[in-house]
């Protein structure tokens, strides 16, 4: 313990991660040793093209999938030697979840949707409904608290999302493009939110996208392609990138 | 290490209060009203027919007892009756499944997703045998209630004075037996798609195909 607190402390850390998929003969291999990591508090965005393994590499991350080789790390924890428990423990109270899709409960209310995660960590309903309001106050979503997620538009419904993986005040936030189904204005301000609960709550954020405006924000960008880190950069570093970047896409 | 000094801990940190999931349970039969209904519908259906069947039979020894008739007279219909509620009742179970399968394959992304928030295998197979024990007891109440009913009905058409000679404390057995019966029915039949709703990937909320 000593030790690792005279070194950097990694949120995340993988080394050689690999994963296969076997389908029926063939076998694809998605992720070819992926070797990152982040610190605590870091901003992360993961770039590459569709299909270079980036929401595979973060199944792994967050504990829902196994790497066929290599080894995670949260919080300097192997987490391929956890058990059932300890992997759900994780999930609830460790990492929050932001999906494309939003993926909030849909016979679930706003704060509903937000209580859960509190629910399952142990927490009184009365508690945990408290905690609820606060965060989707803090979202923006403080009227709408009462609305079902099909009430909802696609923006209201990922700040749904984003005050529900904040519920058990994890160390680190997932986002597997979380603007990815969200026009230009609606996916700035998530982006911004996103941001701002970086800097406040000092917890580490890791988004896979596509959206350029996410780099920007985030301190560095790793660009995954074909199931390998192409490289990593710091956003200093990155301005020409994103001149040559943006003119491709007017 | 620190993971297995954590351990024990952990374990106990992560639940799901039955009371919450009875309002989970509720709240998703609810919001898929006209389905549940359905669902429902079977389980009413051969409950109604037991209850009938069982009604009917004390009914009947009422007044054999009473007329003084010997009581084995209508032993060949009794077995042919049994048939008929075995079959009807399985029936009933099937189509709990049938409709609990459907309903898992449905919510892959809902299950998924309460996965990633942490939910055990166990939360998710005792999300939908509530939903089961739920739809099970309103089911068979409802049909304890209907076959009753046509049971006294009917009896009535050959003898005026059932209300008067019936033993009601017995009758009210028999549809307690009956309730109890859809209700374990409904959650028996549920077993397998609720387990197989536990055993879904949590990954698979990830995936945005589909
Ligand atoms: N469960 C699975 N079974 C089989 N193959 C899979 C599975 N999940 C992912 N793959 C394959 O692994 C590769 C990487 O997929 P992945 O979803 O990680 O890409 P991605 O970078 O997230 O793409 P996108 O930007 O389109 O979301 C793809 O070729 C995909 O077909
Ligand atoms: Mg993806």
């Amino acid at each position: 313990m000593i030790e690792t607190a005279q070194r950097q402390e990694y949120a995340v850390k993988t080394l050689n991660v690999t994963k296969e998929f076997t389908m029926g003969k063939e076998t694809l291999q998605a992720l070819k040793g992926i070797n990152i990591e982040v610190l605590a508090g870091e901003y992360i965005s993961i770039m590459g093209p569709s299909g270079s393994g980036k929401s595979t590499l973060f199944n792994m991350i967050g504990g829902l999938d196994k790497p066929t080789n290599g080894k995670v790390y949260i919080d300097e924890v192997d987490i391929s030697g956890l058990d059932a428990y300890e992997l759900a423990w994780l999930r609830c109270r460790k990492i929050g979840y932001i999906f494309q899709t939003f993926n909030l409960i849909p016979v679930m209310t706003a704060l509903e949707n937000c209580t859960l995660p509190m629910i399952f960590a142990g927490m009184s309903t009365q508690d945990a409904a408290e905690k609820a309001v606060e965060l989707l106050t803090l979202v923006g979503l403080g009227e709408r608290i009462r609305h079902k997620p099909f009430e909802l538009s696609g923006g209201q419904q990922q700040r749904v999302a984003i005050a529900r993986s904040f519920a058990n005040d994890p160390a680190i936030i997932l986002a597997d493009e979380p603007t990815g189904n969200l026009d230009l204005k609606t996916g700035k301000e998530i982006i911004e939110l996103l941001r701002r609960l970086n800097k406040d709550k000092g917890v580490t954020i890791i988004s896979a996208t596509h959206d350029l405006k996410m780099l920007d924000v985030s301190d560095r960008i790793i660009w995954i392609r074909d199931g390998l880190v192409d490289k990593i950069e710091r956003r200093d570093e990155l301005d020409i990138a994103i001149g040559s970047l943006e003119g491709e896409e007017a | 290490m620190s993971a297995t000094a954590q351990k024990t801990g952990i374990s106990r940190q992560i639940r799901l209060p039955n009371s919450e999931a009875a309002k989970i349970a509720l709240r998703s039969l609810k919001i898929r009203f006209w389905r549940s209904g359905i669902t429902m519908a079977g389980i009413v259906l051969g409950i109604a027919f037991l209850a009938y069947v069982m009604v009917s039979g004390q009914l009947e020894r009422t007044f054999q007892l009473q007329e003084g008739v010997p009581v084995d007279a209508g032993a060949q219909s009794h077995a042919t009756q049994i048939w008929l509620i075995a079959i009807s009742l399985l029936v009933s179970g099937v189509g709990i499944t049938n409709a609990m399968l459907m309903s898992v394959t449905e919510r892959y992304r809902e299950i998924g997703t309460m996965k990633c928030l942490g939910a055990l295998d166990w939360f998710v197979v005792k999300l939908f045998l509530f939903e089961a024990a739920f739809l099970g007891f309103a089911g068979s109440l409802l049909g304890a209630i209907l076959g009753g009913l046509a049971a006294f009905l009917s009896a009535m058409t050959q003898h005026k004075s059932v209300l008067s000679v019936v033993s009601w404390s017995a009758t009210l057995e028999v549809l307690v037996i009956a309730v109890a019966v859809g209700g374990v029915l409904s959650v028996v039949g549920a077993i397998y798609p609720a387990r197989r709703a536990g055993k879904m990937p949590p990954a698979d909320a990830m995936r945005t195909e589909m």
